[in-house]
């Protein structure tokens, strides 16, 4: 019997008089790859905001597990969302261009990193404690580089590196916070069908490397392939929730795929 | 291939000429329109002090030229070089190779000035001035250039430095060496304070709440008279000693020349000054060179590329803002105890905006980020406004010129790349265009 990760229970997010999300619930399962699908406008980068502390939903609650607690998500400030173990990636890459992609790897440790300096102090000075904790986080960034096949481009600047690769150094910079939930937005847009396959198999990677992964996806060939379960949203509803073969069948996502009148 | 280009250029040069004709008509059009009101007429007070309205249609004339040709020139050198390569990729490396040698060099020089053949009093008041500088610039440099917050404000923990020292010893006795951390401390205190306001802001508003917080502290300087002594200021605050030992011309054994058996000299306190000041603006440098190889330095500039994406990180947006700014104003509450301990004498008229102003077009012109530009910049900046000395009315327009003259060669400062802070091979500059210059 699998446990849950993630539990969303009527989640609400309203933005004055509109409701981007209205009462959605769901359950990702530690160890799945779960896919939110919907059309545009169907409320599921404001799922992901809320899930990822962007946004503090209007009503409803949002429970990581870990560790055999629950973490009310809903209540931590936007910070201590990356610290409970949930990282994301953004729909328009968002690294930090000026710096190398080593760089990168090393800001996404700053936690571990800043908790070895001892107030600054002990890294000002080059303190052995903090010397020993800059090494693991530099062979922690070069494994993730070598997984995700940018280690030729460490020391270039993000900003310089193309397209595809800035998407897997985002999700490599992701994965360097040591999250339990990985959130991904959109990571197949603006990919070639090979730089997809790629994708698709580094996450199957990080999901059997125990990491569980949630992702927004428009690419219906790289959801169908990939996911173990999906949700679909449509006016900011849930209108299915199931393995790839049955949401495929449900004919509520073909009508909202399709664009057909509800009533029809 | 050469006679190919020279016919190229040969074939174009009619409607080269053309074109920069109808460029410099419209340029000095414009000149015109300008010069007119503002060369041609001027109002002067007669001998029986009535005003007289004064034409001066030959100046007028004689700027119009001056503008048609120049314009006429510029363009037709422009349409006859062609494109002109994006070339400050190369330039950058050239410079930064340079900056490998002109580091060392300079701290060299600025070591052994003092005891340079010609090294008066002058040129070592001015070397004080200049370091000043420099250690403000390094200090602004850490929230404007790596955590990319723009501080219009900055003068104002300049002021609480200097304010803090010379209370602190005028009014308790403690001495310099004393009050110089606390000076930091009570800065470092207000940059937290401004802080805290500001956090949610970015750009140009940000700028103008830190421009109104200079303001507000050199009004409260002014208006606390109780306190500050108001626009007559603070007199009689302790000179400097050495570790003890006062600088006088008695030449007892308690003082300083007598102490080391040496001729009494009025220089010896401004020598003393002086690399006291080098002092300060070299651990401002030792300790930004080092933030920036550590987690929150990178965190810092990891602010500046991207906000959002260090939130996602996990990063406290709002400590590391702090940090940024408690530092920052720290080094700034230093050079202001400096100052205070320096001059002897403070007053609010020290603390204008103007002085911001100044901090900041050093660290702009020097390149964001950039240690050895910035040094670069202030000495251009400080050292050649006082060269300028002898152009009378004339040097703010050269300053001014020379500013518009670095930003239109080199837009983002003197040094515009950035040395990343780690590599695993080797470590290249980022060039200018990758490094994010900061909404706040």
């Amino acid at each position: 019997m699998r446990s849950p990760i993630l539990e969303a229970e009527h989640l609400t997010m309203r933005f004055g008089g509109l409701t981007a999300v209205d009462a959605v619930s769901f359950t990702a399962m530690r160890g799945d790859i779960t896919a939110i699908i919907g059309p545009n406008g169907a409320g599921k980068t404001t799922v992901f905001n809320c899930i990822t502390g962007f946004y503090r939903p209007s009503e409803g609650a949002l429970r990581l597990h870990r560790d055999g607690a629950a973490i009310e998500l809903h209540r931590l400030p936007g910070h201590r969302i990356a610290r409970a173990g949930v990282a994301r990636t953004f729909q328009n890459i968002r690294l930090f261009p000026g710096m190398t992609a080593l760089e990168n790897l090393l800001v996404a440790q700053h936690n571990t990193l800043m908790a070895a300096t001892g107030f600054g102090i002990g890294g000002l000075l080059g303190m052995p404690g903090y010397r020993r904790a800059e090494r693991a986080a530099i062979e922690k960034a070069r494994a993730w580089l070598e997984a995700t096949g940018l280690i030729a481009r460490a020391d270039d600047p993000a900003g310089a590196l193309p397209y595809g690769q800035q998407r897997r150094l985002e999700i490599a910079r992701a994965m360097c916070t040591d999250p339990v939930l990985l959130c991904l937005d959109e990571p197949a847009a603006g990919l070639n069908p090979r730089e997809s396959e790629e994708l698709a198999l580094l996450l199957r990677r990080i999901r059997d490397g125990g990491c569980s992964i949630l992702l927004i996806e428009h690419d219906m060939g790289v959801v169908m392939g990939l996911s173990d379960r999906i949700v679909v949203l449509d006016h900011g509803r849930r209108i299915a929730d199931g393995t790839p073969a049955e949401v495929r069948a449900d004919p509520r996502v073909i009508a909202a795929y399709l664009g057909e009148g509800e009533e029809a | 291939m050469s006679g190919e280009v020279a016919a190229i250029a040969m074939a174009n040069r009619p409607s080269v000429a053309a074109a920069a004709m109808k460029d410099a008509a419209i340029t000095a059009l414009i000149a015109a329109g300008l010069f007119i009101p503002i060369v041609g007429l001027r109002t002067d007070v007669g001998a029986d002090g009535a005003l007289l309205v004064r034409q001066r249609w030959g100046d007028v004339a004689i700027l119009v030229v001056i503008a048609f040709f120049g314009r006429l020139g510029l363009v037709t050198w422009r349409g006859l070089r062609g494109e002109a390569k994006p070339r400050s990729a190369a330039r950058t490396e050239a410079l930064r190779k340079a900056g490998r040698l002109l580091a060392p060099l300079m701290l060299g020089l600025a070591l052994a000035l003092p005891f340079l053949p010609g090294t008066g009093r002058y040129e070592l008041d001015l070397g004080i001035l200049v370091l000043t500088y420099v250690m403000l610039g390094w200090g602004l440099n850490i929230v404007v250039g790596l955590a990319g917050l723009l501080d219009l404000g900055y003068v104002a923990f300049y002021a609480v430095g200097a304010y803090s020292y010379a209370l602190l010893a005028t009014h308790f006795g403690l001495s310099f060496w004393l009050c110089l951390p606390l000076a930091g401390i009570m800065a470092a205190f207000w940059g937290i304070l401004l802080g805290f306001p500001v956090l949610r802001l970015r750009g140009d508003y940000l700028a103008i709440v830190t421009l109104a917080f200079g303001e507000i502290i050199r009004v409260v300087l002014i208006n606390w008279v109780s306190l500050t002594g108001g626009p007559n200021g603070i007199t009689g605050i302790p000179r400097p000693s050495f570790f003890g030992l006062p600088f006088s011309m008695s030449g007892e054994p308690d003082t300083f020349a007598g102490f080391f058996g040496l001729e009494p000299s009025p220089l010896h306190r401004v020598i003393f000054l002086y690399y006291l000041i080098l002092a300060l603006a070299l651990l401002t440098n030792w300790v930004s060179i080092r933030m920036r190889r550590q987690p929150l330095g990178r965190a810092w500039e990891a602010l500046r590329e991207d906000e959002i994406a260090c939130r996602s990180l996990g990063i406290d947006i709002r400590n590391t803002k702090l940090s940024a700014f408690a530092l920052g104003a720290m080094f700034g509450g230093f050079a202001g105890a400096f100052f205070a301990t320096r001059q002897g004498f403070i007053s609010p008229e020290s603390f204008t905006f103007i002085e911001s102003a100044i901090i900041l077009a050093i660290v702009v012109l020097g390149g964001m980020g950039s240690q050895i530009g910035i040094a670069i910049a202030a000495l251009v900046m400080i050292g050649g406004f006082e060269l300028f000395r002898d152009l009378d009315e004339y040097r703010m327009l050269v300053f001014g010129g020379a500013m518009v003259l670095i930003m239109v060669v080199r837009p983002r400062g003197l040094v515009g790349s950035r040395t990343p802070t780690v590599a695993l091979g080797t470590r290249r500059a980022i060039g200018a265009e990758h490094v994010g210059e900061g909404r706040g």
